[in-house]
């Protein structure tokens, strides 16, 4: 099953954790909600692989990782034959930090979406590109860099897509005000 | 007499197509750089009626919202406002009665059809045959007129609610659709007879502008571009969602990758629809069409929830991080024709600018869904 396969694969990037970090959340189906408020609230969620119950969330592979990391696991993302589906920034402002999410798909029947995560500090938002990997996500960085204004590193032509040709602000973070 | 002007052999120049230009079907722009006839490279430049539709999802509640996402593709309406309602539905638990989806399931695919008809139309108008358009307009029209019967509008409709429907379809809207299935069977049959065994049209789209799997999964390509190259890919089948398990249907798929194969594909892909259709109507399940206690506030607990759905331009993809209060924290929309058309600046390389303009009409482009 490709889920298990994606899983062993992305595995090597997070040596320290044991399978007890590797969680399941189908085993938990009940208290998800309140784990979920309490990751928010209490203690930030650590770099690792989640599994998510599909019929509730939509997706089945959930990692979080180091920036550093990124590129490593998209690599491992490409060579298991997965297309790129979108990349999207989230802002949590009250977190001093900004999300990048990046969503993977296959073309295949057997079903397994990954989502890649990766918090970066609000002040200062650089992310390694990943167009050397995935071409197809040249525009989707571009658009992120418009509406947060994160700046991938090596990208080949960072300048505004969706919004004009001068702008200077990045309508998605939470303290914009037009 | 003077000598004319002599252009060096290794020069270029560049050709803008756009923002207005009748093959662009809307506000896109292509700066081409050419050589002769040939494309050296080109760059797509969208964004010309953004919108910014993912931060008034920010700002509106969730039914405030919803009439939004009828606006971003204004020919495959339907697809998205499913999309977005069987998003709201699976973040907040809602049950939908089993006759809504159904009906939810026949809407969408009349309106896939209406889709694809406008794009045959255009897409045999962008090669230079008139008269296609305005038979399959006629038929679009029917589907129309259907449609407009029971949602009260148009074109962008606001038909779904979050748990089922507006309103209840009734006998007429039974028997105008049964009408409408053997009619347009026989006018696909008119259309392949009139234009898909066309010798002009066959060697124009022949060969032309081949796209490879690899390139499609890089980009990741959905829709006609993608089982145009012999990808067995549709949300419908591959993760299947609302009713469409019980549907017997098949995904057309070619494995050519050239522009007829696209185009191949969504022909059929109408007559698929139409199976969907009749079956839908065969089952029909009597019932109610919303859920007893539907609720007043919408308001999704604390998470991050993903909706794919296939609308007629491809794979449709809605994201939700939910703070649990009556607005998105964050709503992606992940448009299929944003990744459909990034393909096009690679792959229009080396070819000639008529063969570039088949291959962007055959990745049937609505450019507000783009754009977002």
């Amino acid at each position: 099953m490709i889920v298990e396969k994606t899983q062993t694969a992305l595995a090597v990037l997070f040596p320290e954790s044991t399978t007890d970090d590797t969680r399941t959340e189908a085993m938990e189906e009940a208290p998800a909600k309140e784990e979920e408020k309490e990751k928010k609230t209490a203690e930030p969620r650590k770099n690792g692989i989640v599994l998510k119950d599909y019929a509730v969330h939509g997706y089945h592979v959930d990692i979080q990782l180091d920036s550093s990391q990124l590129l490593e696991a998209v690599a491992i993302i490409d060579s298991l034959d997965y297309f790129i589906e979108s990349i999207t920034g989230v802002d949590w402002i009250k977190e001093e930090q900004m999300e990048v999410v990046y969503d993977f798909s296959r073309y295949d029947f057997d079903l397994c979406r990954v989502v890649i995560r990766t918090r970066i500090p609000r002040a200062q938002p650089n992310l390694p590109s990943i167009t050397s990997i995935y071409a197809g996500a040249n525009w989707h960085e571009r658009e992120t860099h418009d509406f947060f204004g994160i700046k991938f590193e090596g990208h080949p032509h960072l300048v505004p897509l969706l919004l004009p040709e001068d702008a200077d602000f990045h309508p998605l973070l939470k303290d914009f005000k037009a | 007499m003077s000598e004319p002007i002599r252009i060096q052999a290794d020069e270029t120049f560049v050709l803008n197509v756009g923002p207005q230009h009748p093959a662009t079907h809307g506000v896109l722009r292509v700066k081409m750089e050419m050589d002769g006839e040939y494309i050296v490279t080109a760059e797509t430049v969208i964004g010309y009626i953004h919108r910014m539709h993912e931060k008034m999802a920010e700002l509106k509640t969730y039914p405030q919202y919803y009439m939004n996402l009828s606006r971003m593709d204004y020919l495959g309406a339907l697809g998205y406002c499913h999309g977005h309602v069987l998003l709201v539905e699976k973040a907040s638990g809602i049950e939908v009665p089993e006759r809504a989806e159904y009906i939810r399931a026949i809407t969408v695919e009349l309106n896939r059809i209406a889709s694809h008809l406008f794009w045959f139309g255009a897409f045999v108008m962008d090669l230079g045959g008139f008269s296609p358009l305005m038979y399959a307009l006629q038929d679009r029209e029917y589907i129309l007129d259907i449609l407009e019967r029971i949602t009260g509008s148009r074109l962008t409709y606001s038909y779904y609610r979050f748990g089922g429907l507006y309103n209840d379809v009734d006998e007429q809207f039974v028997e105008s659709t049964r009408k409408f299935i053997p009619r347009m069977r026989k006018s696909l049959k008119k259309y392949h007879r009139l234009v898909t065994g066309n010798i002009i049209f066959r060697k124009r789209l022949e060969g032309n502008a081949l796209l490879s799997r690899e390139t499609c999964r890089k980009y990741g390509a959905t829709s006609a571009v993608a089982r145009g190259s012999g990808i067995n890919y549709d949300v419908r089948k591959n993760e299947p969602y609302s009713v469409y398990p019980e549907f017997d249907f098949d995904i057309p798929v070619y494995s050519e990758g050239d522009s007829m194969a696209r185009y191949k594909v969504r022909m059929e892909e109408m007559e698929q629809s139409l199976r969907i259709i009749e079956q839908g109507l065969d089952k029909l399940p009597e019932g109610p069409i919303m859920p007893k206690k539907p609720p007043k506030i919408i308001k999704p607990p604390v998470g991050d929830y993903y909706q794919a759905v296939e609308t007629a331009r491809g794979n449709f993809g809605i994201r939700l991080i939910s703070d649990g209060t009556k607005n998105p924290y964050r709503l992606k929309l992940r448009s299929p024709t944003y990744s459909n058309m990034h393909l096009f600046d690679e792959s229009c390389r080396g070819l000639l600018i008529m063969d570039a303009l088949a291959l962007m009409g055959s990745l049937d482009l609505v450019i507000p869904e783009i754009d977002r």
